[in-house]
């Protein structure tokens, strides 16, 4: 056994991740030593700041190509890239987050440990400001996004995808409304993504198994998880490869649960709808983004070699996972249920691009991502506006008449749900169209042309919605949309910027997905 | 090719009116007067640039002019490429005459209603932008984005202010529009990926492709466009949009935005796989004479007169087909000059039934009678767009008609008797419609209704007027239109591959 010594380090090309590391301690410092009264301002600024500050250091190393912390980490076109996805994305998440105009003490709960129902929790309701630690929260599942877009083995992946997730459990459960619904979707959360936690493990020591037994594994151990030793295990081992398909099997479903690809997609409805509003936008944008960031690096880096095998599996996955999402999509009446089922279709659309094991499949789903992600922030702050006495009114069939009590909401509304549903100059229909294309083009055409049918089912639900905010008489109960405060404003305006400019001038996105296209060896 | 043919016509036609409508959306709604005065302003102003550009055309000159093209997604091949045939100027002209006479026509639609009229004009100028945009278009990309887009503002001219059932009729036209776009977004992208990743239609007309693959193909397009045109059995949603949009708006969908389907047939499914276009012919006509037929019989047994004007068009365009399917020069400019005279007849039938339903608040006919009586002029009116529909001769309908019919004979006998059938139910819709409500004894419910005795006013004479000129002068003269399509009908039977039976030709420079 030789000494164990800390490998080199290439400390700026993993600064984005320091930096936000360390910006979520001190931001569990500030909950400790600042007063009450300033730390919702004091995190917000910290945060958006730390998040540009990581941003701006992802923009400086675009050059950067490096595999580095003893082959953990690999900083290349798509890490970069994805990297400044999220932590875009991340900016306009945190804008949602921090709003606190439409509602008094902002969207949080100050202490989701008090019984629901007891005098203590009606007070908090109307009273106290929101906890202020969901700014820490998001800063960690922050670092674990841009960790496990970044890993460069199965073993650092799996860091990443607890450091991001365990967050996302506890942001779940912190919504000031629907108290039940928000602690049921949290613990939902918890014990399906501790199920896929655990088949992602178990899956990585198939995988070990597989490559310890191949002679070609790099060195004398006889095997490893980086994805280069499995990648050469891949292509020349001569051993049985049932290990390496189950191992790759439940590394999928790992995946894919956090994905939202159906049929690991059930918890996505009801966490959707049970969590606070900016933290399913959150999820749906940037947890999306680190999910498919992986899944593209396992399937092209790692498990590429065995495309042939694996493909036809996932193929039906993406198929399945287009369709449930599109056919129950159709029969919601909640409108942050019927965002859910979406994001499963758009899981299973994104999915049917990382198939096509290309650097053209590389690229457009990663345009699809950015594209997604901004449309699908703008539908969450929108949601977040329109509200009652109750809180927000998510019921459908509230949202009737809504065009005119105001109709620049409503507008905009629509113009998102034309993106949803891929109608040109929008967003919608220029990422669609890029991974169909690279999906033709490897060869996979069934798999558009279920992509095409389920989006014609998808476009029903979609449609409704506009039917009833336009076509509708308003009614009683249809609740007033709110004028957003600053920070909504700010997020709402740069989802429909982008949703826009992407849908009508593509290129300089599709020119920087096609140079960033490319894995380091 | 100097001079004015460098002025870039197709863009500027096309944004035209895409400003227009955005100007007039943020007009105040206070002040609904000059929201529709600039609507309407805007609109002549387009009709002159189009016939600046009609002018300019040369006839018997090459095959596309006003050719422009600017980059737009490089990586995708994707431009901003606009280029007209003689087919896709004549279909501008006719957007380009309809729109104004439809503004004018529709100046109190929107006042009865609690809506925005200043959107209303905006949407109409919004729905003429992409239209024209459709046409123009020479990249097959660009073409399905107008195609799409399209459908948003004739969606909420029929669901905001149509009328009854408009919600319905509004979800369905946008569904069934959205499905056989989306059929053809599979095939853009299969022909995208077979043909080298470009979008250049010129490019695009000589790969080569497989067998099955170019019959895939087609038939994506197929779908889209019978669909849109509408053929027998894709047709339902025709019926509700037409009798619950808007009656300006219905002249728009029936008499331009469905000629869009039958428009693409010609440009694209033809010249792109002409091989599965000959192969599939035959089905084709069955659907187009099934729709001559079928819906003819449907319109004589309808009550509601939008839906007898809209079942009609279906059989129009069943007629239409037959002259494309054909692939012969003769029926194939017939086929075109019907797709002009088709929107100017039903056009000018649409916006009468509208003035009619104003007046009276319903559509039915069992509700009219002897209208005759008390509005000689309407009524009058109302027969001879009444008799253009049914292509009498003198009328434009009938030359098209005719050719077609002429075109289809010696080279399909059976289809070509089959469809002389539909001339004569033609004829029995037509007169017994017009027999039911404005012939015979005074209905007398209609007393009661003091708009039925206000004939037809200045500002409705100055609507029909233009379309009953150009109905008259296209039936006695065709040949300045004739001599604008002919080469390009030649041209893609060319393409198709298919040569003109020996004795037939229109022009004579349609022999060589």
């Amino acid at each position: 056994m030789t000494e164990i010594g800390l490998p080199p380090i290439n400390y700026g090309a993993i600064t984005p991740m320091l930096i936000l590391f360390g910006a979520s301690c001190v931001g569990v410092f500030v909950e400790a030593f600042v007063p009450k009264a300033q730390r919702h301002l004091v995190q917000l600024v910290l945060s958006l700041g730390a998040i540009t500050a990581a941003l701006v250091t992802v923009v400086w190393q675009a050059d950067t190509r490096t595999v580095t912390a003893g082959g953990a980490i690999a900083i290349d076109g798509p890490t970069l890239f994805l990297q400044g996805a999220i932590l875009v994305l991340g900016v306009v998440s945190i804008l949602l987050i921090g709003e606190r105009s439409l509602e008094r003490g902002g969207p949080f709960v100050a202490q989701a440990a008090i019984v629901v129902g007891s005098d203590a929790d009606r007070n908090q309701t109307v009273r106290q400001p929101g906890a202020t630690d969901i700014y820490p929260l998001s800063l960690f599942a922050l670092t674990g996004m841009l960790l496990f877009v970044a890993a460069n083995d199965l073993l650092t992946m799996f860091i990443g995808l607890e450091v991001l997730s365990l967050p996302l459990y506890l942001m779940c459960a912190l919504a000031r409304r629907r108290r039940l619904l928000s602690q049921e979707a949290a613990l939902k959360y918890f014990m399906l993504g501790a199920y896929a936690s655990a088949f992602f493990l178990f899956g990585l020591a198939l995988v070990y198994g597989f490559t310890a037994g191949t002679p070609s594994g790099s060195g004398d151990n006889g095997g490893g998880v980086d994805f280069a030793t499995i990648a050469a295990a891949v292509r020349n081992s001569e051993v049985s490869p049932a290990l390496l398909y189950a191992g790759i099997a439940l590394i999928a479903v790992g995946l894919l649960f956090k994905a939202a690809a159906a049929p690991f997609h059930v918890w996505t409805p009801d966490v959707y709808q049970g969590a606070p509003t900016p933290v399913t936008g959150f999820m749906a944008a940037c947890t999306k983004v680190a999910a498919f960031g992986a899944l593209l690096r396992v399937l092209h880096v790692a498990f590429g070699g065995a495309s042939w095998a694996y493909t036809p599996v996932l193929g039906a996955v993406a198929a399945l996972t287009m369709l449930v999402g599109a056919v129950l999509a159709v029969t919601q009446t909640d409108i942050k249920r019927l965002l859910a089922y979406s994001s499963v279709a758009n899981a299973g659309y994104l999915l049917v691009g990382a198939l096509a094991v290309n650097k053209q499949g590389l690229a457009s789903t990663m345009f699809y991502l950015v594209a997604y992600g901004f449309t699908v922030l703008a539908g969450f702050a929108v949601v977040t506006l329109v509200r009652d006495a109750d809180g927000e009114a998510t019921h459908l069939s509230r949202w009737a008449g809504l065009g005119r009590r105001s109709p620049l909401f409503a507008g905009v509304f629509t113009f998102i749900l034309l993106a949803f549903a891929g109608i040109p100059v929008t967003s919608g229909f220029t990422s669609k169209f890029a991974v169909f294309g690279a999906a033709s083009g490897a060869g996979h055409t069934w798999l558009v042309v279920v992509g095409v049918l389920s989006s014609m089912i998808l476009a029903f639900p979609y449609l409704r919605v506009v039917v009833m905010m336009w076509l509708s008489e308003p009614g009683e109960s249809t609740p007033s949309v709110l004028v957003p405060g600053g920070l909504t404003a700010a997020a709402l305006t740069i989802g429909v910027a982008a949703t826009l400019v992407l849908g009508v001038a593509p290129e300089s996105l599709l020119d920087l997905t096609n140079r960033a296209a490319e894995f380091v060896p | 090719m100097a001079g004015v043919t460098e002025f870039p016509f197709l863009s500027v036609l096309t944004l035209a009116p895409l400003v227009g409508a955005l100007v007039v959306a943020f007009l105040p709604r206070t002040n609904p007067e000059l929201a529709k005065r600039v609507a309407f302003g805007w609109s002549l102003a387009v009709l002159a640039l189009s016939v600046a550009m009609w002018v300019a055309f040369q006839t018997g000159g090459e095959r596309f002019q006003f050719r422009e093209s600017y980059p737009w997604i490089p990586s995708w091949g994707v431009s901003f490429t606009f280029a007209a045939d003689g087919i896709a100027l004549v279909m501008l002209m006719l957007i380009a005459v309809l729109v104004p006479v439809v503004i004018l026509a529709s100046w109190k639609d929107a006042d009865a209603l609690k809506r925005s009229v200043p959107v209303y004009f905006a949407l109409l100028l919004a729905l003429e932008g992409t239209m024209i945009g459709v046409f123009a278009a020479a990249d097959i990309f660009l073409f399905y984005v107008f195609f799409e887009v399209m459908l948003v503002p004739m969606y909420f001219l029929i669901g905001s202010y149509g009328g009854h059932q408009r919600q319905y009729a509004a979800v369905k036209f946008f569904l069934y529009s959205l499905v056989g776009g989306l059929f053809m977004l599979a095939a853009v992208i299969g022909l995208w990926v077979v043909g080298g990743q470009t979008f250049d239609w010129q490019a695009l007309t000589q790969i080569d492709m497989s067998t099955g693959t170019e019959r895939w193909l087609f038939l994506g397009f197929f779908i889209a466009f019978a669909i849109k045109a509408p053929f027998f059995p894709f047709h339902t949603w025709l019926p509700d949009s037409g009798a619950a949009a808007p009656a300006g708006s219905a002249a728009l969908l029936v008499g331009v935005m469905d000629k869009v389907g039958t428009f693409g047939i010609l440009r694209y499914c033809l010249p792109l796989f002409p091989e599965a276009s000959k192969w599939f012919a035959p089905y084709a006509l069955a659907l187009a004479l099934i729709g001559i037929i079928y819906a003819a019989l449907l319109a004589v047994g309808q009550n509601d007169l939008k839906r007898l004007v809209s079942y009609t068009s279906i059989a129009h365009f069943g007629f239409i087909g037959v002259g494309i399917f054909a692939f012969t020069t003769q029926a194939g400019t017939g086929a075109v000059l019907y797709m002009l005279n088709h929107g100017l007849a039903t056009g000018l039938l649409f916006l009468v039934v509208g003035m009619l339903v104003a007046r009276r608040g319903s559509a039915l006919v069992s509700d009219f009678g002897g209208v005759g009586k008390l509005m000689p002029i309407l009524a009058g009116v109302f027969f001879f767009a009444g008799l253009a529909s049914l292509a009498l001769p003198g009328t434009a309908p009938f030359v098209s008609e005719f050719l077609v019919l002429l075109g289809t004979y010696p080279v399909n006998k059976p289809v070509a008797v089959i469809a002389t059938l539909g001339v004569i139910l033609a004829a029995a819709y037509v007169l017994w419609m017009v027999q039911r409500t404005t012939q015979g004894t005074l209905n007398p419910a209609l007393a009661e209704h003091e708009g039925m005795r206000r004939d037809i006013t200045l500002r409705e004479k100055v609507v029909v007027a233009p379309l009953i000129a150009l109905i008259l002068l296209l039936g006695f003269y065709p040949k300045p239109v004739t001599d604008v399509i002919n080469p390009a009908v030649q041209a893609t039977m060319q393409d198709v591959g298919k040569t003109d039976p020996a004795p037939t030709a229109v022009t004579t420079e349609a022999a060589k």
